[in-house]
């Protein structure tokens, strides 16, 4: 670790909490029912879409058709993308003549793009047309705003007092689409063109070398989905290795940009959350809980790949941190910062080789998703998931001093508990039975790459991303194979539709509750008091479920390699 | 709410979904990328053409995309898990204890210290031994260029400090001060190398 390294990361994290408020309340103007200054441009626009959609905006929805409306737009979707993937052979755009995506991928792609996983059990580059990158990028817009949509939903649910419904769907949907991602897409799109992305239809380029070689150079329209892609935190990049692609992200510059764009909207998001409580320290409260478990993990994956891999320093004759899989323009502490950001905010686009990761760092990456990705996690569905945490934090809370449990006024009961245990049992049994599964047939086992404990954790880690919706892979697992299109596809849905039930069901219930002013025996949750119990409750409850299982995978990883001990045989 | 005003409803939101679907289809899909691309022609047309080098009206390369250099009149790159293959990108993916990941990075050691006599193990860098993540890394950093120098100036018949000079005027450093690693880009190096050398020869 160096003292510039870690200026740089405490730098961030400054910018990081800027953002939180002015986003926060821009995200107040734009749904609840402030001006903004892109109004007069995107007005007309949004009447014109609820024209064409047959949308009445004033149309009240309760939980449950709430629930219907995105399930459908978002199977339009899935209508929409994979016939495209499939016929992409025959259809315009495709200089380089690829053919269409084989069914099990193309399944595994549109599940996982429609899912805002971005999952790619495909090599973009080498395997996509330019109408396909095109398409995909198009579920690169709708899966963030159905996200958002649906904590504004569940936000509403809490701070409505004896109402019945949760706003409209489409309502949600298009102004999230029309005053977020679209302009913020579209300046950052620009931006990533000046800091060097390409943006242009012409096929790939053939260089001739220095040395007199060919080399085919890609093109395409790379910075439209870089953006969207970043800022929606999807992470299904345009080319196979995504982030690290030079193409993608050519420098520092990008890179930290990129980085600041994934983190506006969740972030901003816990401001808009407690000003809708009407304490902002409501708000503060998760968005600190969140940042103390993202400092850890950073600080603790900066270290393990600083300090690198024994095995090599050895060969080195001298300390050396881990490059492996690493690009020399991001340095170690780029890296890290990236990987560990792309896990706990879900984007899921890497700028790293995970699969080359110290085991520590794996731990990390791996600990930063299986809790559920609240820890800042992806539009709507990180705050979703760490409310959900709050619920059982102040459910425990309530057992501890023996009173009815409260949240910003509404009672909590079994009904809300046992809604949110569920939504937090079900992915962890999704994610350790298809492991499981995986290590016990020969199916699972063929498709994994390295040796050792470490294969495992490609294993745990794959299950782990598709239910998080999270997308990273340890890139050696082959997921192309399909017994992994069709398992980390199952786990993809699984992780997203599913669990907006439960979300949903308390929000519906929550809405009809009257307000309970606070007592002496409430217990405050706008305290660090109560933000250590929500860390405490993510850790415990969220983590601590896998520990057997990490306990075999990268923590048996890292005493062997710290005990020079290689897996698979006798080195060449 | 009757059955029938049920039915409908789920109709209508079907109908809307599909209809939106459309819309945002059209927008995002095919107006928001050709619009980008159009603006970024306008203003950006270099970078947004993939910063493409061009020598004697060849493409030569990008200046962002790695290549491999093997001659030992150049300076060489990181080693690469595709041959610095662009259009099929690819990290080696091993892992930490995997036995290929020591007999690599041995054999990229033992083939830096057999071109550049003296050197020893202890001076060379991760970077050089290690392969990247995207195979077309087009950087090395500080240490792994200057190691290179005594090399690269031998056998294009330079002075040493000649050659040194070169690699300084190339460093890069981070971002603001802060963010990523110094480095140089090994590609552009390589095109100053060879013009420093066409120059010297035309003299000569």
């Amino acid at each position: 670790m160096t003292l510039i390294g870690s200026l740089g990361i405490i730098v961030f994290f400054g910018l990081v909490t800027l953002a939180v408020k002015p986003v926060g309340l821009y995200l107040y103007n734009v749904f609840d029912g402030g001006r903004t200054w892109l109004d007069p441009i995107l007005v007309p626009c949004e009447r014109a879409i609820y024209k064409l959609g047959g949308v009445d905006p004033k149309r009240e929805m309760r939980w449950t058709e709430y629930l219907f409306a995105m399930l459908a737009f978002n199977l339009v979707g899935f209508v929409l993308l994979y016939p495209v993937l499939r016929l992409q052979g025959a259809l315009p755009l495709n200089p380089q003549h690829f053919s269409g995506v084989g069914a099990h991928v193309a399944w595994n792609t549109a599940v996982s793009f429609v899912t805002n996983t971005n999952w790619q059990a495909y090599g973009g580059e080498s395997t996509l047309s330019y109408l396909s990158q095109m398409w995909l990028t198009v579920q690169q817009f709708l899966s963030p705003i159905t996200g958002l949509a649906m904590v504004l939903a569940f936000i509403r649910g809490l701070t409505r007092k004896n109402a019945s419904t949760l706003g409209n769907f489409w309502v949600d949907l298009t102004r999230a689409f029309l005053w977020i991602a679209l302009p913020v897409a579209a300046v950052a799109a620009l931006v990533l063109i000046a800091l060097g992305t390409p943006q242009n239809f012409a096929p790939y380029t053939v260089a001739h070398t220095l040395q007199g070689a060919k080399q085919v150079l890609p093109q395409g329209p790379v910075a439209s989905m870089t953006s969207i892609m970043q800022f929606g935190d999807n992470g299904g990049g345009y080319f196979n290795t995504n982030a690290g692609y030079p193409f993608e992200t050519p420098n520092s510059a990008s890179l930290m940009f990129q980085l600041i764009l994934g983190f506006l909207v969740p972030v901003g998001l816990t401001y808009y959350f407690g000003k809708k409580a009407g304490d902002t320290r409501q708000g503060w409260t998760i968005f600190a809980a969140m940042m103390v478990l993202f400092a850890f993990g950073v600080f603790a994956t900066y270290w393990a790949e600083a300090a690198g891999n024994p095995l090599v320093s050895h060969v080195l004759q001298h300390a050396v941190p881990n490059m492996t899989g690493k690009e020399t323009r991001f340095g170690v502490a780029g890296s890290s910062l990236f990987e560990t950001s792309t896990t706990a905010v879900s984007w899921g686009s890497t700028a790293a080789a995970n699969d080359s990761f110290t085991p520590i760092g794996s731990l990390i990456l791996l600990f930063n998703m299986m809790t559920g990705e609240v820890i800042i996690g992806a539009w709507g569905v990180g705050l979703l998931g760490m409310l959900a945490f709050a619920i059982l934090a102040v459910f425990l809370a309530g057992l501890m001093v023996g009173r009815t449990p409260e949240y910003l006024g509404k009672k909590i009961q079994a009904y809300e508990v046992k809604m949110a245990t569920l939504a937090m049992i079900v992915p962890t049994f999704v994610i350790l039975g298809l492991a499981a599964w995986a290590v016990s047939t020969n199916g699972g086992l063929s498709g994994i790459f390295n040796p050792g404990p470490q294969g495992l954790s490609e294993v745990l880690y794959a299950f782990s991303s598709g239910v998080g919706n999270n997308g990273s892979a340890m890139g050696g697992l082959n997921a192309a194979a399909p017994f992994y299109t069709w398992t980390v596809g199952f786990a993809m849905l699984i992780g997203r539709f599913p669990m907006y039930i439960p979300a949903l069901a308390i929000a519906g219930s929550l809405v009809k509750k009257q307000s309970v002013p606070p007592s002496i025996g409430t217990f405050p949750t706008n305290s660090w008091l109560f933000g250590l119990l929500l860390i405490s409750t993510v850790v415990i409850v969220g983590a601590l479920v896998f520990f057997p299982a990490l306990a075999l995978g990268p923590l048996a990883e890292q005493f062997a390699m710290s005990g020079g001990h290689l897996f698979g045989g006798v080195p060449k | 709410m009757s059955e029938m005003k049920k039915d409908r409803a789920v109709i209508h939101h079907l109908g809307t979904a599909l209809r939106l679907g459309i819309v945002f289809t059209v927008i995002a899909g095919l107006i928001y990328p050709l619009v980008i691309t159009g603006l970024g022609q306008l203003l950006f047309p270099a970078q947004a053409n993939g910063s493409l080098i061009v020598r004697g009206g060849q493409v030569v390369g990008s200046a962002l995309i790695g290549q491999s250099f093997t001659s030992p009149r150049y300076f060489q790159g990181r080693p690469s898990a595709t041959g610095y293959s662009a259009d099929a990108s690819s990290a080696s993916n091993l892992g930490p204890t995997n036995p290929a990941l020591i007999a690599d990075v041995k054999a990229a050691l033992e083939g830096v210290l057999a071109e550049n006599p003296g050197l020893t193990a202890a001076q060379v860098p991760a970077d050089l031994v290690e392969t990247s993540d995207s195979g077309v890394d087009p950087d090395i950093s500080i240490q792994a260029a200057l190691i290179q120098v005594p090399r690269v100036a031998a056998q294009n018949q330079l002075s040493q400090a000649t050659v040194l000079a070169l690699v300084k005027s190339q460093e890069r450093g981070r971002f603001l001060g802060l963010f990523g690693s110094p480095y140089v880009n090994v590609l552009e190096l390589n095109l100053k190398l060879q013009a420093l050398v066409q120059a010297k020869g035309g003299q000569g």
